[in-house]
């Protein structure tokens, strides 16, 4: 081998350090403002939610703390206990500030983990799909299609009437509600990853087919699982927050922010809209900024729009 | 000879996000009525940007920032869109590598030519679809009026750009830009191409630039080529001067490198390096690091100057022996 | 005649579109869904001797992407057999089916697509010689920096990913991957067609110079007439499936018998024509979903005769022993 030649392949791209796919992601990630500013706000949502304990002056789910007689007090009015209610305070004598930030807890604890458990659900049944094919993978596609053509809010409600209330079959019913987007996602990219040439030359090297699913197809498929991860986990948050409004979601004594709108529709006519409102601002803020994140997210891993 | 296109000081860049890329810089040549320019380069050497420009198809984040293009006397660079509609399709026409680029996939062949035709003519639909008929016979293509009433995607690759060509010959323009037409077809329907695209241009006197990486194809078919590297010209001549005695190293380099330059089962003669960087150029000569023939002058840019018949843009030309026998 | 490396014997490769639930329903129903076979490659026979390089040359739809698949073992055959040094590869089992496996490496065409975004180069080249004990964990970097080295590549770059590369080094490291497990035989296929012009020819003298080092074998699938001339020992062309002639590359190039070879050769652009005359031959290259009878190029060929339309010639040597799959070189010789 000529010195030429080692020579002409020596200088690559004009990058000197190692860039990894990950650091490429986040610098174009942070490219959109309006993702960043979201994506901000998202997590400043989730530190409120984390540090409730701590940052409210009462706590709502402790009944000693409530007292009816500071029931339906406008935003800035005085406690009974001497603390300012900056939010206002609903028909039971909760702060809604305080409520808002624990029922935050809820609604993201809820949200999130179903929606992991969707995704890792979801994606071995799209796994198994793809790779399996024939029947098996016909009949779990079937599935799959007859469970999207139910609307999500149909599927939760059918699953909690089953089921019950409490919150861990809140989150089974949401599970069994979202499962199917994940599958289709993942099945759709395994097949068109399967066809690619570096998994033929993978075979071609003799690696075994577990390791070729596990090690090169599946960490190519997470771009599209995540872009539809983010926007599933704002849409279980919605839906949680939908099933709770329509009182069959959480129980009373544990509000989230659903209970909370549902709570305080019934004052909106007599004036009283902080209590729902407030809730129902806190709700939207959660959600649109997750699906803004979401929607950046899938430009940005889409590599068709790579200019 | 009358000139159709005189392109001068042509140059088209690129504001990215991670610099200027300098797609086109300084590009200068004429083509004549009747006259096949072959405009040859590989990735990266702004042939394809350099025919895009002349019909003012260049998006953002790239433009024209210098230049004159001439169309038959008047200028066109950077022009209106108005003005840029009447020409395209009508006096300048553009056929493109993958001819479903140049093809709409959910309209139908008849509709998509009877549109060319209307869109500069006021004709009846009948006469556009006759001429449309004439034209895909013109192409070589049997029983017309069935392929008229097709879609794009059911006809074969080869049919689809004897499409693209006819479509492209509709309003008889003065100049066809043809963007690698056929370096996406097989060999066979590859020469039906040509053969088709040569008849025409002979039957009428269309000038042509024929924009390719495969010097074998310009070999036979243009009159005058023209080698880009690094968006710019680094030679350009009269086909047989150019083919038989390059002067420029990467010109002596792309010939030399062809396997039936070279004697069967020995090492082929190779460019070191690789393609450039067009966001790293080096100072001067941007083919310094690869070239064998480099001097210590070379650190600066050659500029293009008349060299034994021919435009060259070297310090160091490279008089070789004939290289193809 | 010594025992070649690899042969294959009346290979057929066919890929069929089996229809689904909703597809039988409907053609019990009476619609004119019907499923469609592909026959990518039918009735091939090879045999290739060791160090030698074939040269498999033909158009799209030719089926030889797909031949070359089956020899690498990424499809199995429909029909036929395949012989790696006189062992059928699909009674081997344990250790000597995995010694056959890699001892047959493919080089794809599409750099970009061949390999794994998501790894480091060390990977995507070191990962098959760890799995397989060819080299300890302890031993790879060192081995993966040789393996580079050989191929041309600056060692230092190996924890890069491959979309930091040029097309020409992405190439490069598909080759060091199959060079990394050792192989006997290469098959490339189309493995410069998507390179640039000055680059083809480094990639080709790579491979020239890896068959002197290591002693490969190579089955070398391309379009490119000119590139298989100067590297090929023999050639086979192919025609939708069938080979259609084979012979060296001196006989093919200097003498070809089959009219679709001589076609091929006419119709190749040469740099020393100039302003020349294409005479194309005429018609589109069938479907393959759709074969014409008898000999398949019949209707595109100027000496075509009523038998052509019946009788599917098959490859065997006529006139001046040279083997053709066509009726007119058949004719008994007196």
């Amino acid at each position: 081998m000529t010195d030429a030649t080692t020579d002409s392949a020596m200088t690559a791209a004009p990058l000197a350090k190692v860039e990894t796919p990950f650091q490429r992601f986040r610098a174009e990630f942070f490219e959109s403002k309006i993702a960043t500013v979201a994506l901000g706000i998202f997590l400043i949502i989730v530190l409120l939610a984390i540090l409730a304990p701590w940052i409210t002056p009462q706590n709502p789910y402790d009944l000693a703390q409530v007292t009816i007689m500071d029931g339906r007090l406008p935003p800035g009015s005085e406690a009974f206990d001497g603390y300012t209610m900056w939010l206002g305070s609903d028909g039971a004598g909760r702060d809604l500030y305080s409520a808002i930030l624990y029922g935050l807890r809820i609604s993201l604890t809820v949200g999130l983990a179903s929606g992991v458990i969707a995704l890792l659900f979801g994606m071995a049944v799209g796994l198994i799909a793809a790779y399996a094919g024939g029947r098996i993978e016909v009949l779990i596609m079937r599935i799959v299609d007859l469970q999207l053509s139910f609307p999500a809010s149909l599927v939760a409600l059918m699953m909690v009437a089953a089921l019950g209330k409490g919150v861990d079959k809140i989150i089974l019913a949401l599970v069994i509600a979202q499962w199917a987007y994940y599958a289709r996602t993942v099945r759709a990219t395994a097949l068109v990853e399967r066809g690619k040439e570096y998994v033929e030359a993978a075979q071609c090297l003799g690696i075994s087919q577990s390791r070729i699913v596990f090690r090169h197809i599946l960490p190519n498929c997470m771009a599209p699982l995540i872009v539809v991860g983010t926007v599933q986990t704002a849409s279980a948050i919605s839906l949680e927050a939908t099933l709770s409004f329509l009182g069959v979601g959480l129980p009373q004594t544990e509000p989230s922010i659903g209970v909370l709108i549902a709570n305080g529709f019934e004052y909106m006519l007599s004036g009283r809209y902080w209590i729902s409102v407030f809730p129902g601002a806190a709700l939207l803020l959660t959600v649109v900024s997750i699906n803004l994140v979401g929607d950046h997210l899938r430009d940005v891993l889409n590599p068709r729009l790579k200019k | 000879m009358t000139a159709v296109l005189e392109i001068s000081g042509l140059k088209t860049h690129f504001f990215t996000h991670a610099g200027v890329v300098k797609a086109v810089d300084g590009v200068d040549f004429t083509v004549s009525k009747g006259e096949v320019m072959g405009l040859v380069g590989e990735s990266g050497s702004g042939k394809s940007i350099t025919g895009f420009s002349i019909l003012g198809l260049i998006d953002q984040p790239g433009r024209i920032v210098e230049g004159s293009i001439k169309f038959n006397g008047s200028e066109i660079a950077n022009v209106s869109e108005e003005e840029l509609k009447k020409l395209r399709g009508n006096r300048i026409s553009m056929i493109f590598q993958d001819p479903m680029m140049t093809l709409n996939p959910v309209l139908r062949v008849d509709t998509q030519m009877i549109e060319a035709i209307r869109a500069h003519e006021n004709v009846s639909k009948q006469t556009a679809w006759e001429r449309s008929r004439d034209a895909l016979g013109l192409v070589g293509i049997p029983s017309p009026e069935e392929r008229l009433q097709a879609y794009p995607h059911q006809l074969s690759g080869g049919m689809r750009q004897r499409v693209a060509i006819a479509t492209a010959f509709l309003n008889k323009p003065d100049l066809i830009i043809a963007d690698e037409p056929t370096t996406a077809l097989d060999v066979t329907i590859q020469a039906q191409i040509i053969h088709e695209a040569q008849k025409l241009t002979k039957q009428t006197g269309t000038a042509m630039i024929w924009i390719t990486h495969d010097l074998a194809v310009v070999a036979g078919l243009a009159d005058r080529i023209s080698v880009m590297y690094a968006g710019r010209i680094v030679e350009q001549g009269g086909i047989d001067d150019v083919i038989d005695r390059p002067l420029h190293p990467y010109t002596v380099g792309l010939l030399g490198s062809v396997p039936t330059a070279n004697r069967r089962g020995q090492r082929l003669f190779q460019i070191e390096g690789m393609t450039p960087n067009m966001l790293a150029l080096p100072e001067g000569c941007a083919f310094g690091p690869r070239c064998q023939a480099r001097k210590a002058a070379c650190n600066a840019q050659p500029p293009i100057e008349d060299v034994e018949g021919r435009r060259l843009r070297c310090f160091n030309p490279q008089r070789v022996a004939e290289v193809t026998s | 005649m010594t025992e070649p490396i690899v042969e294959i014997r009346g290979v057929s490769k066919r890929f069929t579109k089996r229809l689904d639930v909703a597809g039988k329903i409907a053609q019990k129903l009476g619609a004119s869904v019907r499923e469609e076979t592909v026959h990518a490659v039918d009735n091939v026979s090879l045999n290739i001797q060791k160090g030698e390089v074939l040269g498999l040359v033909g158009e799209s739809g030719c089926g030889k992407s797909t031949l070359g698949r089956v020899v690498a073992g990424i499809h199995a055959a429909s029909d036929g057999q395949m012989f790696y040094k006189g062992k059928d590869v699909r009674g081997l089992r344990g250790a000597d089916r995995r010694a056959a496996t890699l001892a047959i490496q493919m080089i794809f065409q599409d750099p970009f697509a061949s390999l794994n975004p998501r790894m480091r180069v060390e990977d995507i080249i070191g990962e098959a010689p760890r799995m397989h004990g060819i080299v300890s964990a302890a031993e790879a970097p060192d081995y993966v920096d040789d393996v580079m080295r050989k191929v041309g590549l600056d060692p230092s770059l190996k924890r890069r990913y491959a979309h930091q590369f040029s097309g020409g080094q992405r190439q490069r490291i598909g080759i060091a991957r199959a060079l990394a497990v050792k192989p006997k035989f290469l098959v490339c296929d189309e493995a410069i067609a998507a390179l640039d012009v000055s680059i083809q020819s480094q990639i080709i003298n790579l491979f020239m110079d890896l068959r002197e080092e290591l002693g490969l074998t190579y089955l070398f699938i391309s379009h490119d007439l000119s590139v298989v001339e100067h590297i090929a020992d023999r050639v086979a062309i192919m025609y939708l499936g069938r080979i259609v002639e084979m012979a060296s590359a001196e006989e093919i190039f200097s003498d070809p018998r089959h009219p679709y070879t001589k076609a091929l050769l006419a119709e190749a652009p040469r740099l020393d024509q100039r302003r020349r005359q294409f005479e194309p031959i005429v018609g589109e290259i069938p479907s393959p979903l759709d074969p014409p009878p008898g000999c398949t190029f019949h209707p595109r060929c100027p000496a075509a005769t009523a038998d052509c339309r019946k009788i599917v010639p098959n490859l065997k040597a006529g006139r001046a022993g040279r083997e053709t799959a066509c009726l007119l070189e058949h004719v008994k010789t007196v």
